[in-house]
């Protein structure tokens, strides 16, 4: 259906294809915006915070003063918007007594689990169908359609079919990481310069050569967007299959603190979702990193 | 003595049974084309070509964009069947199917490294995987050395210049020591201080190695610098077959030369007023 967006006609200087098209190879803007270029600070000042990575802090610092203040004077309801304060509280109370470690335990093996199953089956099927045109045909079209139904319409229906268990969850996050990671590896595979490969064919690589050699390496910048776009989806849908369907993880202990009011314990909840979530992409990021060193755009 | 093989039923390569198979000279390989022709569908881009070319001349083919040189030379080097005669390389052994025989080696006008891979490995990749892993690298870094980059080794191809990547790109063909060297507008791309400097090299590994050289350049003056002999492609065939005698090294501006030059642009514009 989309095949157009797969195959773009200049295959050397198309990289990466963006799915959906935030996800393009450059990281999100504002991430990695290079540092000291703040208008009306003293570019001295500026370099020198800029040293220490810190100029990214200072709003998000600057917030949670001017939020924890507006609390204390009273300005903000405690049952509407926390202090601050009462939320770190809520989780030393929470840690203390087992609860947030444990359902951070939950949630994360979760996560896990479906991006490995999602994931796996994704890349492997993205990597068989660039390189076999048969399996393309065979399965390339119909994975386009299922494509189209957003996974979490499927809720309903993988309720009835699995309850709220362990095997909903795992389904959900599996088939909402599937997508990226297939559309991204079969975009990266099929975009390797034919010239490169030309040459390793005439310089006699054979198919296992050609494959570790060129097209593998070839293929990564565009299957790691993929990786980072499919991490995304992984806490988006655990959060929703959680906040719907769980009886243990984050979202179900978010939901338990709704019902007694406990607005602190639904802050937490919220804060380390976030947290996750930034620590999953910078794992993500390092990797890239580490694996994509002769590409100019990642050397530091 | 000698073993044959047939690539294809259009393309015989045979080499010496005592065939070294390392590194280093060897002589050059001669090449044989008779009666070539090849279409791509209702197209005949090549009608007859009868060449032959001695071990170890250093030819160049001249002609208009799209006559068929590049198509010629992926004939020779055996990445295209041509759709009739026969092509018969000596002194090379037979690759497999879209390889180039063994001791043939092809540059294009791109450099197409690896750019995940550092230089040394780049240039690697032209000895194949028989070698033990120590002697590789020991080749690659003296073939670097022969071109001028022996400190480059190290690096990622993407902070050379084009001049250095073409470099890269003659080391990894030179590295297997072939017989037949096959360029395609390897400086196509350059700057023109570049060009001369990197024309200097290719003559000077060819003095040294010996190996047949066949040029495709749009450059008339760079094959008059470079080659014995020049080829002129028009309408699909050999225009014209021109013998290059000024010794060696040439220099630009010589009297005999440019007249020379004068008569290959005839040749090339002569043909076509006369196609009309
Ligand atoms: N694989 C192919 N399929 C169809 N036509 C082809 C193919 N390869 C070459 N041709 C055609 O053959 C003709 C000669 O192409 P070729 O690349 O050999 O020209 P050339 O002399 O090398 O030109 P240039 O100097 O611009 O590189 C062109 O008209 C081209 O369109
Ligand atoms: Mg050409």
């Amino acid at each position: 259906m989309s095949d157009a967006t797969l195959k773009p006609p200049a295959a050397a200087t198309a990289r990466t294809i963006a799915f959906p098209p935030e996800a393009a190879l450059a990281p999100p803007v504002g991430e990695r915006a290079p540092p000291g270029r703040i208008a009306g600070v003293s570019s001295a000042l500026a370099g020198r915070i800029a040293g220490g990575n810190l100029i990214g802090w200072l709003v998000p610092a600057l917030i949670v003063i001017v939020w924890e203040a507006l609390s204390r004077i009273g300005y903000l309801q405690p049952n509407v918007l926390p202090a601050p304060s009462a939320i770190v509280a809520a989780a030393i109370r929470l840690t203390a007594s087992g609860q947030l470690p444990e359902s951070i335990g939950v949630s994360t093996l979760r996560a896990l689990a479906g991006f490995v199953v999602g994931g796996g089956v994704g890349l492997a099927l993205g990597l068989a169908n660039g390189l076999s045109r048969l399996s393309e045909k065979l399965t390339d079209t119909s994975l386009q359609m299922v494509r189209n139904v957003p996974h979490l319409a499927l809720i309903p229906l993988v309720i009835l079919w699995f309850g709220i268990d362990e095997g909903a969850k795992l389904f959900l996050v599996a088939l909402g990481v599937f997508f990226p990671m297939y559309i991204n590896t079969l975009h990266g595979i099929r975009n390797v310069d034919p010239q490169l490969i030309e040459m390793g064919r005439i310089y006699g690589m054979k198919q296992g050569e050609l494959f570790w050699r060129v097209i593998l390496p070839g293929a990564l910048p565009s299957i790691f967007v993929g990786l980072r776009y499919a991490l995304g989806i992984m806490w988006l849908t655990l959060i929703v299959a959680e906040t719907i369907a769980a009886e243990s993880g984050i979202g179900h202990m978010a939901m338990q603190a709704r019902e007694f009011l406990l607005v602190d314990v639904v802050m937490l909840s919220i804060i380390i979702y976030a947290l996750l979530g930034k620590a999953a992409d910078s794992i993500a990021r390092l990797l890239e990193r580490l694996s994509l060193q002769w590409h100019p755009a990642y050397r530091k | 003595m000698a073993i044959s093989t047939a690539i294809s039923p259009r393309h015989t390569v045979s080499g010496p049974v005592h065939a070294g198979g390392s590194a280093g000279p060897q002589g050059g390989a001669s090449v044989t084309l008779r009666g070539i022709a090849r279409a791509f569908g209702d197209k005949q881009v090549l009608r007859r070509v009868d060449l032959h070319i001695p071990a170890g001349q250093f030819v160049a083919i001249v002609g208009k964009s799209g006559c068929g040189k590049s198509t010629l030379l992926r004939l020779i080097v055996g990445l295209d069947q041509p759709t009739d005669g026969h092509i018969t390389l000596s002194g090379v052994t037979a690759g497999e199917e879209k390889t180039a025989a063994d001791g043939v080696r092809i540059m294009f006008q791109e450099p197409r490294l690896l750019p995940w891979e550092r230089v040394r490995g780049n240039v690697e990749v032209g000895l194949g995987r028989d070698l033990p892993k120590a002697e590789r690298q020991a080749v690659a870094t003296r073939t670097l050395e022969a071109v001028g980059l022996g400190d480059r080794g190290g690096e990622w191809p993407s902070v050379l210049s084009g001049g250095q990547k073409q470099r890269v790109a003659l080391a990894r063909a030179l590295a297997s020591g072939p017989r037949l060297l096959a360029l395609d507008e390897p400086l196509g791309a350059l700057d023109a201080l570049t060009r001369i400097d990197m024309q200097r090299l290719i003559e000077k590994v060819w003095s040294d190695q010996g190996f047949t050289a066949i040029l495709v350049t749009h450059d008339v003056s760079e094959a008059i610098a470079l080659a014995d002999r020049i080829l002129v492609i028009d309408q699909g065939t050999i225009a014209a077959d021109l013998a290059v005698s000024s010794p060696r090294p040439r220099h630009r501006g010589d009297p005999e030369l440019a007249a020379l030059e004068g008569r290959i642009i005839d040749a090339l514009f002569n043909d076509q007023a006369a196609g009309i």
